[in-house]
């Protein structure tokens, strides 16, 4: 489906997840921070990059993984995107929501 | 005389030495198959037996009786695998040469991992169900114990099982309703997942039975400690969860033999082909059951399914054919509900779970993603199966290592 994000018509999914990242830009980010009342700093700027470079990679993210990433730990992951870090973080920054493994 | 090596001769190593040896001529091909331990636990039953449906006797009978004649059982500590090499080291100083490894040394758990788990409440009123020493040390409290809260948790994906948690939470609810103490416990089922399983259709209805059965779910939780004093786990977001007992499912690892041997990712599980089932890294080495890191489901049924298909391959590769990237994820768990029903689930990597009936398309006998009586006389009659049929390699008829899509309903 449509959705008008920051002036621009994104494809996303039922949930809010853009489902193509070409259309991510930095406005994109912040309207979808807006969302999830979070307010971008330079930190969440850093672990928003890091999970782009980790997705582009082709690397499965998990909170563990980005605990043990150097770029952030797990205390200040919750703390720059409270509640359930990985699922706001990786709507913010345009890429799927991870799929724990089974 | 060339040489295979299995290591672990659990589900997965048993299952695959018996293929092995009735595919190759003896001439040429020695097994031999390594193990520390002596015995061999049927690890479904660690689910039944806090709640008194198994015994020890059920669950326990020894490796020795499952490895066919014709492969050389060695109980020793492996040290490490120096695969440059192509060699084996065992802690008494051995070395074993192999032109093809198999790698089933499973998972374990690690709770360690999590500040506080291992503390002071260990075995009092913090347990896990994973180990058989923790599902006794369970049993004995829960014989004793006289209700309060009950918290079921989830420490972090991927683990063993990933429906056993779950069924455990069931399976209370019914033991306490025949205990007649249901009303003295409360029951929180505590996830790192969003919902109740991974798999959307499937976390459909298990949250149903879950609200049903007056469970509290709990989910995206996090954990990063567990208080001792307070008798609480607590997220790193700060969320904390009461209880009187918990049981717990720690983080789940591969063997430390892996980091020993630079074989493996950070939870020691070994990088690996998802549809050949070989290493990523080392050509003459493949890896099944828990100890890969494949995105299937770390269970039994995923061992019999894989053992099949890497047999052929295996096969392949000695005879410098190209592999089958043959593969598909399959799983199939029985869910054991309580009182006496159980729901069945079947699906691979590309398909979640859904109704249906299995085997016999249209007919059943067992019915997909819905409770039912049969369903539980199959999870009964399966450790029967594991013990008779499936350890020895033998096909389960009716049931193809590869999903099978009709008599299902995806929409």
């Amino acid at each position: 489906m449509e959705k008008l994000i920051a002036g621009k018509s994104i494809e996303v999914n039922e949930e809010g997840y853009l489902t193509k990242f070409a259309q991510w830009d930095k406005t994109v980010g912040e309207e979808l921070a807006k969302e999830a009342n979070i307010d971008l700093s330079d930190r969440h700027w850093e672990v928003l990059n890091y999970l782009q470079t980790e997705h582009k990679n082709e690397v499965a993210l998990s909170i563990r993984r980005i605990g043990k990433s150097g770029i952030v730990d797990i205390k200040e992951f919750y703390a720059l995107f409270p509640n359930a870090p990985l699922k706001t973080a990786t709507k913010i920054a345009g890429i799927p929501k991870p799929a724990s493994c089974i | 005389m060339k040489r295979i090596v299995i290591l672990g001769a659990g589900t997965a190593g048993t299952m695959m030495a018996n293929h092995l040896r009735h595919e190759l001529d003896k001439e040429d091909w020695e097994i031999q198959i390594i193990d520390e331990r002596e015995e061999h636990h049927y690890q479904p039953g660690y689910l039944f037996l806090p709640f008194d449906i198994y015994s020890p006797e059920d669950i326990i009978k020894s490796i020795k009786e499952f490895i066919p004649k014709g492969v050389k059982l060695l109980t020793a500590k492996i040290d490490q695998v120096i695969a440059e090499k192509n060699m084996v080291l065992l802690q008494n100083g051995d070395q074993l040469h192999y032109n093809v490894l198999i790698v089933a040394t499973g998972a374990k758990i690690a709770p360690e991992e999590i500040p506080g788990m291992k503390g002071s409440e260990w075995q009092k009123s913090v347990f896990d169900f994973y180990t058989f020493e923790g599902s006794l040390a369970l049993r004995n409290k829960l014989r004793e114990w006289e209700g309060g809260k009950l918290v079921v948790h989830i420490t972090e994906m991927p683990i063993k099982c990933p429906v056993a948690p779950l069924e455990f939470a069931f399976l209370a609810d019914s033991f306490f309703k025949h205990k007649k103490m249901r009303d003295k416990v409360e029951i929180t089922y505590v996830t790192p997942l969003s919902g109740a399983f991974t798999k959307p259709k499937a976390t459909e209805a298990l949250e149903h039975l879950l609200s049903e059965k007056n469970i509290q779910i709990e989910s995206d939780f996090a954990i990063a400690e567990v208080n001792n004093e307070t008798k609480q786990i607590i997220d790193y977001g700060g969320r904390a969860i009461d209880f009187d007992l918990l049981v717990t499912v720690p983080t789940n690892k591969g063997d430390a033999l892996m980091e020993r041997s630079g074989l493996g990712d950070d939870l020691n599980y070994i990088p690996t082909n998802k549809a050949t089932l070989q290493s990523l890294k080392y050509e003459n080495m493949f890896v099944l059951g828990d100890a890969s890191n494949i995105p299937a489901s770390k269970a039994g049924s995923v061992a019999h399914f894989e053992a099949e298909i890497l047999t052929e391959n295996i096969l392949h590769y000695i005879n410098g054919e190209p592999l089958k990237e043959e593969f598909d994820g399959h799983a199939n768990c029985f869910i054991e509900t309580g009182n006496g029903k159980a729901l069945l689930i079947d699906f691979n990597y590309t398909h979640e779970p859904v109704e249906g009936t299995f085997p016999f398309p249209g007919i059943g006998p067992m019915r997909l993603l819905k409770e039912s009586r049969m369903n539980h006389m199959g999870k009964l009659a399966f450790r029967w199966i594991y013990w008779n049929v499936l350890l020895k390699g033998t096909h389960i008829p009716f049931v193809s290592a590869t999903m099978q899509e009709s008599g299902k309903n995806f929409n």
